[in-house]
């Protein structure tokens, strides 16, 4: 029960989201609908090759066509000292190329002209000579001896691997292992794919020369940390930090992909200062999904151990990450492999070991998110499908088996053998929540009826443990940044508030949300506080909204602020009640004196006094700030139940059925948690079923644009049936825990375990996603299925 | 490159343009006419974000010159509320949480504008269909479904 009423529209209420008034208008204000004065248009020349030197780039063409102002190559950037850029991950990456380029698409030249079609035909019109060299595409190759040699920048380097980064007791797990009643291994592959938010990304930016102020309107999730980045990149060029606004407007969606600084910005960026002229860069599809980060392509060999009896003992990792040409990934600048490290996930283990190899390829950059914090999904994959393999192995159930093995509530804080201290959870309780629901018992006697018909009909399950949040200083950096975030509160003398925080929504509905936070912690109703972000000039710094962390970090310091607030507005209420501090009570919207609740002055009343009639000795006005380091990550789990048929004719997966029981802690908006939560399935049903990026040999991408790249449609995604449980997290002010990526991190291994437990009894053992028709085809006829 | 006069009633305004034969309409109405609620998120009309209606007719306008529109009727979605009044499908998104960054929206909501009018009643399978070539990827559809159908529920009561 919420604890405000609706008027007010504290945490609990399915509050109508205050951005859709715009939205629903077609008055949003995304990124391509800025428009300056005397703007102009910056188009990318792109490579063919994967691999190639560049002999020489004759731009005279282009820059003969009326209208084509400049040609902008990595010669012209050298100058400056700005062809490279730092990474995120202390790599660099090419800003545009001077001597070779090192995958199909990368960045050539920029072609600056006075519309958007004529910079196009400037980028046809650009002449590069390329001489192609040997192409490396599989990382397992790369690591060979001989191997091309990709990095020749560096001048030390004498291979393709990045790093090697291992966590946890190889002796004790490999002493669980020696002595394991039961092993299973198995090899999962998590192909390359794209968050492919469907606006694209790009920047107006915008070099005031005059006043040495740069102002950048980019599709950033990130808007703070990127004008520090810009700062320390182009400081030795004139730009100082304070003369750069970042302006991250309505984004239309992000993901993940949003996060990094791509070249196109920095060009842009450079054009601008350059020319002195506003200058507007917006990719196109292609150019989204061929060029800017990727997600997962994590190589992972897996194993596991159990006694006879279902008891899990060990867990056994090692894992090759395709990084592209530079590790140009999103992640704490401690964790190289992310939080890959939370997949012991939801069980409890006397041992576990985890390596990652970092490996360079021909391929785009990157290692970002695809809706999950920090490689969650890989470990939850690897995790929940090995679960059900060992089932399988041991003729359990496995939902029995994930019962069995399940760290207990009364574990809580469980420290795992990786290192994490897991907040809170109720494992067992989200599982059987989901098995009622969709009547597992029922279920599982159907199959058993089908399969001796010889009908495929398969279970799944997926009960994750998410690690969301990012973070604890003590660990938790990008660039030395701490990962805080922040929240700044100021009523007004009427009682009316604006609020700014360090993050920046992309659909996730912050507007409404941290209202509801304050309506909740204040009193004051939701339509009477304006929520804003994005703006570096006004917002206070923040790290930004990615890895679930809006409502972990300035979630948290909206209530830690709003409580600064009341601290205050208690003093003046003692003061307008000429009673003492000690003897006032609050409930969401007063202070009344205790026993006398006639006696009592609304936050109205006290606002309007903290500019009016404040005590003697205490500053006017009614604000607060405050910078939120999380004490801990948070752990927002779930379990999830997928139905499938599969047609043993065509290889066509069915999902019939999909039940999804989440655990966020408290929830701040119930409709938009189930909107999350709905539109996270899809995106794990996506790379379930339909989603992969791959690359022929000579380094060609197979599936660069949204005729063979496939989103789901209406008609493929299932009908979701959500419900919930509710374990707070003991450390979060407000108990919520984040869930924007929960069931992205989920869903794919509840699909990819029923389609495996359909056709376990051929003698399937694993399938890997996307779980395509001809993949199960060929799957089925290579076990004997020919009818 | 030459150009060519084109008149488009846009949202029931007269707007007459020069412009060159090569130019799409979703950049006519975006970058000529102003009107920036009409988004693109392809390049090979997949994701449906510039849907707008041509002559009463959905279409995606990143797949016709302007000057094929020349002497038509445009509707975007800024021309969907009457005299301050949200349109029952405006209303349906905002009420069931159609809608979550915003960007698919407009093309969204047109695609079902158009779909109510040719079919008063349709049924939850028929929705799905029709909206299919119109690609979300915030909210998994399903308050998309209930969006339109909240919306055919106005309309049939004479909303």
């Amino acid at each position: 029960m919420p604890k405000t009423s609706p008027e007010i529209g504290g945490m609990g209420h399915s509050v109508k989201r205050k951005e859709d008034a715009r939205f629903i208008r077609g008055k949003g204000n995304y990124v391509d609908d800025v428009r300056l004065p005397g703007m102009i248009w910056l188009d990318i020349v792109r490579s063919p090759y994967a691999h190639a030197k560049i002999n020489k780039i004759d731009t005279s063409k282009a820059l003969a066509i009326p209208g084509v102002l400049a040609v902008i190559t990595g010669q012209d950037l050298a100058k400056y000292n700005l062809h490279w850029m730092p990474t995120l991950m202390s790599d660099t990456q090419m800003v545009l190329p001077v001597e070779k380029v090192m995958y199909q698409a990368q960045e050539v030249a920029a072609v600056l002209a006075t519309d958007r079609y004529v910079a196009a035909d400037g980028v046809q019109a650009v002449q590069v000579d390329y001489e192609p060299l040997p192409v490396v595409v599989d990382p397992i190759k790369a690591l060979e001896p001989g191997a091309p040699v990709l990095r020749t920048d560096k001048k030390d380097k004498k291979d393709n691997h990045i790093w090697h980064w291992e966590v946890g007791d190889r002796a004790a797990t490999d002493k669980v292992f020696n002595e394991a009643e039961v092993t299973v291994k198995q090899d999962i592959y998590l192909p390359r794919i794209h968050v492919s938010s469907i606006e694209t990304c790009g920047c107006v930016a915008d070099f005031d020369k005059v006043n040495g102020k740069l102002t950048v309107w980019m599709t950033t999730q990130a808007p703070h940390a990127i004008r520090t980045v810009f700062a320390l990149v182009a400081g030795h060029v004139g730009l100082s930090e304070e003369k750069i606004r970042i302006i991250s407007p309505d984004i239309g969606g992000g993901f993940g992909g949003k996060v990094p600084v791509y070249p196109g910005y920095v060009i842009a960026v450079a054009a601008s200062v350059l020319t002195g002229k506003p200058v507007k860069w917006i990719e196109d599809r292609m150019e989204n999904l061929q060029a800017d980060s990727f997600a997962r392509d994590y190589h992972i060999s897996a194993e596991l151990a159990s006694k006879k009896d279902g008891t899990l003992t060990g867990l056994r990792v090692k894992t090759i990450a395709d990084h592209g040409y530079a590790d140009a990934a999103a992640n704490p600048s401690k964790f190289p492999a992310g939080l890959f490290h939370i997949c012991t996930g939801s069980y409890d283990f006397k041992a576990a070991h985890v390596e990652v190899d970092g490996v360079y390829t021909n391929k785009p950059p990157g290692g970002i998110a695809y809706r999950c914090s920090f490689r969650v999904t890989e470990a939850v994959h690897a995790i929940e499908r090995m679960a059900d393999i060992m089932a399988h192995e041991l003729k359990m159930d496995p939902a029995e088996f994930r019962l069995r093995n399940f760290i207990n509530p009364e574990q809580f804080p469980y420290k795992s053998v990786l290192g994490w201290e897991y907040d809170s959870g109720n494992y067992g309780g989200a599982l059987r929540k989901a098995m009622d629901k969709i009547g597992y018992a029922a279920l599982r006697q159907e199959q058993g009826e089908k399969r001796k018909r010889g009908e495929l009909m398969g279970i799944g399950i997926s009960s994750f443990t998410e690690i969301v949040g990012a973070g604890p200083s003590k660990h938790f950096d990008i660039l030395g940044i701490k990962m805080f975030d922040s929240a700044e509160i100021r009523i007004h003398p009427t009682g009316k508030v604006i609020a700014r925080f360090g993050t920046k929504s992309q659909g996730q509905g912050h507007e409404t949300t941290y209202a509801q936070i304050l309506a909740e912690e204040l009193g004051i109703p939701v339509n009477h506080i304006t929520v804003e972000e994005g703006d570096t000039d006004t917002a206070p710094y923040g790290l930004g909204t990615y890895a679930s962390r809006s409502t972990p970090t300035a979630g948290a310091a909206a209530a830690v602020a709003s409580r600064k607030i009341l601290d205050k507005a208690r003093k003046i209420a003692a003061h307008l009640l000429e009673a003492n501090e000690a003897d006032l009570d609050w409930e969401p919207g007063k202070f009344f004196v205790r026993g006398n609740p006639s006696k009592a002055k609304t936050i109205q009343e006290i606002a309007f006094a903290a500019y009016t009639n404040h005590p003697q000795g205490m500053e006017a006005g009614l604000e607060a700030v405050s910078y939120y380091d999380p004490p801990n990550l948070t752990y927002p789990f779930g379990s999830y139940i997928c139905v499938v048929d599969v047609d043993k004719g065509t290889g066509e997966v069915k999902i019939r059925r999909f039940v999804a029981v989440d655990d966020c802690g408290n929830i701040i908006n119930p409709m938009i948690v189930e909107g999350q939560i709905h539109g996270g399935l899809t995106m794990g049903l996506a790379p379930a079923m339909y989603e992969e990026i791959n690359y022929d040999e000579v380094g060609n991408i197979q599936g660069g644009s949204f005729m063979d790249y496939l989103l789901p449609t209406a008609v493929e995604t299932p009908k979701w049936e959500t419900d919930k449980t509710c374990t707070p997290s003991p450390h979060h002010p407000l108990g919520a825990k984040g869930v924007g990526e929960s069931a992205t991190v989920g869903a794919p291994a509840a699909i990819a375990n029923a389609v495996v437990d359909a056709l376990w009894h051929l003698g399937v053992r694993h399938i890997d996603i996307p779980i395509t028709p001809a993949k199960v085809w060929k799957c089925l006829r290579e076990h004997g299925v020919t009818e | 490159m030459g150009k060519q006069k084109i008149h488009i009633k846009i949202n029931g305004s007269d707007m007459e343009a020069d412009v060159e034969p090569r130019l799409l309409l979703v950049h006519c109405i975006r970058d000529v006419f102003g009107l920036t609620g009409t988004h693109i998120g392809c390049d090979t009309t997949h994701c449906g974000a510039c849907t707008v209606h041509l002559d009463g007719k959905p279409i995606k306008s990143c797949t016709l010159f302007a000057v094929q529109a020349d002497g038509c009727e445009v509707t975007t979605i800024e021309g969907l509320e009457q005299d301050g009044k949200l349109h029952p499908v405006q209303e349906g998104f905002w009420q069931e949480h159609g809608l979550q960054c915003g960007f698919c929206t407009p093309g969204m909501m047109m695609t079902s504008v158009a779909l109510l009018r040719e079919k008063p009643n349709p049924s939850e399978d028929e929705i799905r269909f029709a909206i299919s070539g119109n690609l979300c990827r915030c909210t998994g559809y399903m308050n998309i479904v209930k969006s339109i159908q909240y919306a055919a529920q106005k309309l049939r009561q004479g909303a």
